[in-house]
């Protein structure tokens, strides 16, 4: 079974790289570039060809260490409303892989400046119900494709772009909160208080980075477009030292956790892809894998700090655990 | 009979006009004390612009507090004084006369009051404009808003159309008046000399705009409840919820009418005027309507628990356990008190009537309580969470001094009203005394002893 996961892998990724390369579009210098969304490592080693598409559809040989020498280009809360043309991001969680590491949790914070308690991706310990076992459940926005925030939003501070992501202009957010009520999977945070990060200026303000965040309206996961048009994988996706959360395209169907490149439907279909809530019609954009032959038993997520086991107290194997932990001392 | 009906306005001008400028020691103090909440409520205010809503007690998951609570039952409240001031015009309510006009002040002074709770709520004020400049119709805030202002508009002619004839008996008899108020009569009244053609075309006008205020109230008060119904909310998303929000606002509104009619007749001593009568009928409307919110309240509650949905059911244990006394007055003492006290005919006195409208209406504002912050606080992602404000709400004194505020400004501006104009409308009488002299057997109950 192991062998013929690494096998499969690497079949994968060369299925992958034949296929065009997995992409997106660097909007430097008037021109865009495909880039291959899968080839992080392989951009590290310098001296590498990689081969590109360009937009006239030819293949063109760069070397490796050119591509992520282009700037960052920076997006107007204008130009961030249209999305990337002709994609439709979707991730994929594997919860059988998810050991409460947190890496995705703390990466994202890193990169979106977010203070401790302030999280764009949660993990959540989630029960079925009683009989089942608790799972670990890192919850990102779903981005959604009837997504609730948006509808209710009175000002189209929220808006859904063409490539299925739902972001937040936090220049034009009154802050009326209602899109936090209406979104069912608590995926969004209030900025209360005044912080002294907002003041910081060094880097102007995009909704397709949250950065700098603001007082008095909202935030959330973004999905990371900045990375996106630069052909990178989410900051959570490639944080994570299980590959449990891959992402990708639909419309190419391909998804990538950065080791390993799979066609999307046949994940979901031979892997019974699922997503959370279906019953309430948001159509999310992220899919879950069910937490069967996990790969970790549950505990090695109990590695974490006190205050983060804390908020696990409700689910009865934590507490059995924290009282077993309490007689050994 | 012309000079008659002027001495008579004469009369009655003299009558009210002390009521106009009564200041006893008592006024003095109670005006002082809710100048006082107003400006403990101002610094609240103030400081909750300089230092952001961290020091409200909202966060994540709760993130509307008492100031919502606030508005729906400011805005319910006035939106169900423009409904029964509506009724009592449109059908000529016999006993209408003593209370329409508190009935109207009600309505217009909340309306003014409730959308302040929700700019309370709003995180970025310095932006309210944006609701215009990139307004979303898709979005039912711009649904309210668009209710909200018709209402507004709406409810202000018609007050005003009713305040006319008293507004001109005033003009023309104010000898004893200060220049500003003569100028202020005069200005107001818009030269009605209340002559046959001008009272039958006022008549109609107020007529017709009285059919239109029911229609706005109701649509006005449907569009709030979607506010909350048309999320997926476990505790929110739920059909009936418009019609249950018109109900319970006739049941806040009644109640709020009945106290006022009992702290007006005691601090002006019209005793002749609002009458035991008015309380009884009002207290039968408001049983008539406690029946119909316990029934709603129930048909709420029994089918989420006998079909218990997890998230449903979630939030029925919130309910019972964290907020089990607040659930038991809310839904029980709230509703089964009044309906006990106005049930039995012998139980009717202005006194207990008042009291039934008194457990009704803070029934009612804890309702609304439990229907907004127990749903927020039992979302479908269980709260995972070691900070305790952002697992349970409860409003800071920021929240509170606001709300007092509120509360004492409707007050204060109803007495600042009730300067302007008498409680009871002078014109009133006088139609009604006219009416009397066409029919003599109609029903006697304005006239004096
Ligand atoms: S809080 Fe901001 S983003 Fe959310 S609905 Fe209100 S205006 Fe839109």
């Amino acid at each position: 079974m192991e062998n013929d996961m690494t096998n499969k892998k690497d079949n994968n990724r060369r299925k992958f790289l034949k296929l065009g390369l997995m992409s997106s579009v660097t909007a430097v210098t008037g021109a865009s570039l495909l880039a291959n969304l899968a080839s992080e490592e392989e951009l590290k080693s310098s001296g590498e060809k990689i081969r590109l598409l360009t937009p006239d559809g030819k293949v063109v040989e760069v070397d490796a260490d050119n591509i992520n020498n282009y700037p960052e280009a920076h997006i107007t809360p204008a130009e961030s409303r249209k999305g990337i043309p002709n994609r439709s991001f979707v991730m994929v969680i594997d919860l059988a892989k998810c050991k409460n590491a947190r890496n995705c949790v703390e990466s994202c914070q890193k990169a979106h400046k977010l203070d401790h308690h302030e999280e764009f991706m949660k993990v959540q310990l989630i029960q079925d119900n009683e009989e089942g076992s608790p799972y670990w459940f890192p919850k990102p926005c779903f981005h959604c494709d009837e997504p609730p925030c948006v509808t209710v939003c009175p000002t189209g501070a929220t808006f859904k772009r063409d490539d299925g992501i739902v972001l937040i202009d936090n220049d034009r957010c009154i802050g009326c909160k209602f899109c936090i009520t209406s979104c069912p999977y608590s995926a969004r945070q209030f900025n209360w208080g005044h912080k002294a990060k907002y003041d910081d200026t060094s880097q102007p303000y995009s909704p397709e980075t949250s950065v700098p965040a603001a007082e008095g309206t909202v935030m959330k996961c973004d999905f990371c477009p900045d990375l996106l048009r630069e052909g990178k994988l989410p900051h959570c996706a490639k944080a994570c030292p299980m590959g449990v959360i891959y992402f990708g395209d639909k419309n190419e169907d391909i998804v990538t956790n950065g080791e390993e490149t799979v066609r999307f439907s046949e994940l979901i279909k031979d892997r019974a892809g699922y997503r959370h809530l279906e019953h309430l019609g948001t159509k999310p954009n992220v899919y879950y894998l069910p937490a069967v032959n996990r790969q970790f038993p549950l505990e090695r997520g109990f590695d974490v700090e006190e205050e983060i086991l804390e908020r696990y107290k409700d689910v009865p194997e934590v507490q059995e655990f924290k009282n077993q932990n309490k007689t050994e001392l | 009979m012309d000079v008659d009906i002027v001495s008579r306005k004469r009369e009655l001008v003299k009558e009210f006009s002390p009521m106009l400028g009564k200041s006893t020691p008592f006024s003095k103090i109670s005006i002082g004390l809710l100048v006082l909440i107003i400006l403990i409520g101002l610094v609240a205010f103030v400081l909750q612009v300089l230092k952001g809503h961290e020091i409200t007690g909202m966060r994540d998951n709760v993130v509307w507090g008492i100031y919502i609570i606030n508005f729906i039952f400011f805005v319910c409240l006035s939106y169900s004084g423009a409904f029964i001031s509506g009724i009592l015009h449109f059908f000529k309510t016999p006993w209408k006369n003593s209370v329409s006009r508190i009935v109207e002040i009600i309505t217009v002074l909340s309306l003014i009051i409730g959308p302040i709770f929700i700019l309370l709520c709003i995180g970025r004020l310095d932006r309210l404009h944006y609701l215009f400049i990139y307004p979303r119709i898709q979005s039912p805030i711009t649904w309210d808003i668009i209710a909200i202002i018709t209402d507004l508009i709406g409810c202000f002619i018609y007050l005003y159309l009713t305040f006319i004839p008293d507004l001109a008996m005033l003009r023309d008899n104010s000898e004893g008046a200060s220049n500003w108020r003569r100028k202020l009569y005069k200005f107001l009244a818009i030269g009605y000399q209340d002559t046959l053609t001008q009272r039958e075309t006022l008549h109609k006008i107020t007529r017709t705009m009285s059919a239109m205020i029911i229609v706005l109230a109701i649509v006005a008060y449907t569009v709030l409840a979607w506010i909350f119904s048309l999320t997926l909310q476990p505790g929110w998303n739920s059909t009936i919820f418009a019609p249950y929000f018109i109900i319970a606002g006739l049941y806040s509104g009644v109640g709020v009418i009945i106290i006022s009619m009992y702290i007006i007749r005691k601090y002006f001593k019209l005793d002749h005027y609002i009458r035991k009568i008015h309380f009884i009928g009002a207290g039968i409307v408001l049983l008539v309507i406690s029946l119909l919110f316990g029934y709603f309240t129930f048909s709420e509650y029994f089918s989420r628990w006998f079909s218990h949905k997890v998230q449903d059911i979630n939030l029925l244990n919130t309910l019972f356990n964290k907020y089990f006394w607040e659930f038991i007055f809310a839904n029980y003492i709230g509703v089964l008190v009044p309906i006990a006290i106005l049930f039995f005919k012998k139980f009717r006195t202005i006194k207990s009537i008042t009291f039934a409208a008194v457990i009704a209406v803070l029934g009612l504002w804890l309702n609304r309580y439990l229907i907004v912050v127990p749903t927020l606080e039992t979302p479908y992602i269980p709260i995972q969470d070691t900070r305790p404000e952002f697992i349970h709400y409860s409003a800071t004194w920021i929240e509170w001094a606001l709300s007092f505020a509120g509360i004492a400004a409707f007050i204060l501006f109803f007495i600042l009203i009730m300067r302007l104009v008498p409680i009871i409308p002078m014109s009133g009488i006088i139609d009604y005394e006219r009416e009397q002299k066409k029919h003599p057997k109609a029903l006697t109950q304005n006239r004096k002893k």
